[in-house]
């Protein structure tokens, strides 16, 4: 556990050496979440009828979405695209940890430290001048937190069996083009899950992208009570199983075939 | 001038070769761009799936606000893709060789690259124009055509113009700062809708600090043939594209007083 820890601890310290770039960071989260909220307030506006969300909840959503952003910001791991490609990946090899634990736990510290330095001030906004409270019961706030700390396992997840395959495509960079879009669509970051039109939500439930961001906003605002959230949560936690192991087999099928250029 | 054209256009001809000769990639990313804006659009269409209409604006209609933007957005990225990576080279201190070249800095660094993959995202916002163009009930004529090309150009010098400010930032801090995303992606995110959506204080924003409205909502009035809740009379609305060429000049002056401050990393 203890390199692991390491690893967290080491990428916190970056964040820190930058807090220009962190600030500008906040500053953007907020300027999207104003601009989101006011076209979600037209949007709601326009029409009479009962949505399966009410406006100050979908406003609240866009605030959550704004704050834990960085929980699926990914594109590929620069580090490990740039060891494939030069060979010096066959280092990676000579460690004395679990090399998917390594990556997973690198791609973790990623989503994490980021989040937990942007997440406070974009919700601190958020309080005073958009009325975002806190969960309507403690027992919500126990699920939810329990369900955000399972959507940072699955984000991690999914992103290391991301950087697994560019053990193949060596730039990988069709996959991180496409990446972000497709997530931050089916997340529900751009358009929250369930005012989606149903034929899009049967996709999506298919899919593991709901247990990112979806699941724990919607057991924060009461969408999802307390009893019903486990099975969503067991949902994320089957997903999060899958792909760890999904990735684990897949790497070690690319380093079983991994040819590293000399020099 | 004449040299200064021959110049850019050899360079910018070196770029597209030079991409070229990675033809499964090139294809590859800009299969990518389209796809990404196409997965961006669906969310403002599953939006009018959901809610019919906004505030008496069709989908049709918002289309044709957001064919403009993104396509404004996507000709500025691909051209003035080399003040979008400024920021390395002052952080690298490789700037310093752009002062001893016979040519004026800010001409070095435009001509530096046309990232040609953003074709991608400038066809799917074709795309949508057209067919916003096609199922709006707008007889077409032929100076609406024009204003509508000039309110695609207006903004793309607008956006080329906040690249280079953003560029600018740089000579100061160093970094080039994600703050001026909230700017050039923020400002497509907000020009996809009318302005009128918005509250007051944050169309004041794009109307005067960033002047958007001119490359978009003005002029796009027009077009409709709607009256504008914002009071823009029919002058004003088909003048108003020439807004992007200015904005562009100035943020060319800002440049040069940026460059004068320019102080070597040494690295």
């Amino acid at each position: 556990m203890k390199p692991y820890l390491a690893i967290l601890g080491a990428r916190f310290r970056t964040l820190l050496q930058y807090r220009a770039a962190a600030a500008a960071g906040i500053g953007t989260r907020i300027f999207w979440g104003l601009i989101r909220v006011m076209i979600f307030e037209a949007f709601y506006r326009s029409s009479p009828e009962a949505q399966p969300m009410t406006l100050p909840q979908t406003v609240t959503y866009v605030w959550l979405g704004q704050a834990m952003l960085a929980s699926i910001l990914w594109g590929i791991d620069r580090d490990v695209s740039q060891m494939v490609r030069t060979g010096t990946v066959a280092y990676e090899l000579l460690r004395p940890v679990d090399l998917y634990g390594l990556w997973f736990s690198r791609a973790l510290a990623a989503r994490v430290a980021p989040t937990v330095a942007q997440a406070g001030p974009v919700l601190l906004f958020a309080a005073v001048f958009f009325h975002f409270g806190p969960p309507p019961s403690p027992a919500a706030a126990l699920a939810w937190l329990g369900a955000t700390a399972l959507g940072f396992l699955l984000s991690a997840a999914l992103s290391t069996l991301v950087t697994v395959s560019l053990l193949w495509t060596v730039s990988g960079e069709g996959i991180a083009r496409l990446m972000p879009a497709l997530v931050y669509t089916l997340s529900g970051m751009i358009v929250p899950l369930p005012l989606l039109p149903p034929a899009m939500r049967g996709v999506i439930a298919a899919l593991p992208f709901a247990g990112l961001i979806d699941v724990p906003f919607r057991i924060y605002l009461g969408h999802i009570g307390p009893a019903e959230a486990l099975g969503p949560m067991a949902g994320q936690a089957a997903w999060v199983l899958a792909l760890a192991l999904w990735g684990r087999w897949l790497l070690g099928r690319g380093l079983g075939r991994l040819a590293v250029q000399g020099g | 001038m004449h040299d200064t054209l021959t110049l850019y256009f050899r360079l910018i001809g070196a770029s597209v070769r030079g991409q070229m000769e990675y033809r499964a990639s090139f294809w590859m990313m800009t299969v990518g761009h389209f796809l990404t804006t196409v997965i961006e659009f669906l969310g403002v269409w599953a939006l009018f799936a959901r809610f019919r209409s906004l505030q008496g604006w069709s989908l049709p209609e918002v289309a044709l606000f957001y064919g403009t933007v993104h396509a404004a957005f996507a000709l500025a990225e691909g051209i003035g893709r080399g003040f979008d990576v400024f920021g390395n080279l002052v952080k690298s201190g490789d700037f310093d060789r752009y002062l001893l070249r016979p040519h004026g800095t800010a001409f070095q660094v435009a001509a530096q690259e046309l990232q040609l993959m953003r074709v991608g995202r400038l066809a799917q916002a074709l795309i949508v124009l057209f067919w916003a163009a096609g199922a709006l009930h707008v007889a077409w004529t032929l100076p609406k055509a024009l204003l509508l090309l000039a309110t695609v150009l207006g903004g793309a010098c607008l956006f080329y113009g906040l690249f280079v400010l953003q560029a600018t930032m740089a000579f100061w801090t160093v970094e080039s700062l994600e703050i001026m995303n909230a700017l050039t992606y923020g400002g497509t995110e907000t020009g996809q809708f009318p302005l009128t959506i918005y509250r007051g204080w944050f169309r004041t924003v794009f109307i005067i600090l960033v002047p958007l409205a001119f490359v978009g909502h003005f002029p796009l009035h027009a077009i409709l043939d709607r009256p504008d809740p914002l009071g823009s009379t029919p002058l004003v609305q088909w003048l108003a594209p020439l807004v992007g060429p200015v904005f562009l000049l100035l943020s060319f002056q800002v440049w040069r007083l940026g460059e004068r401050r320019y102080r070597s990393t040494g690295s």
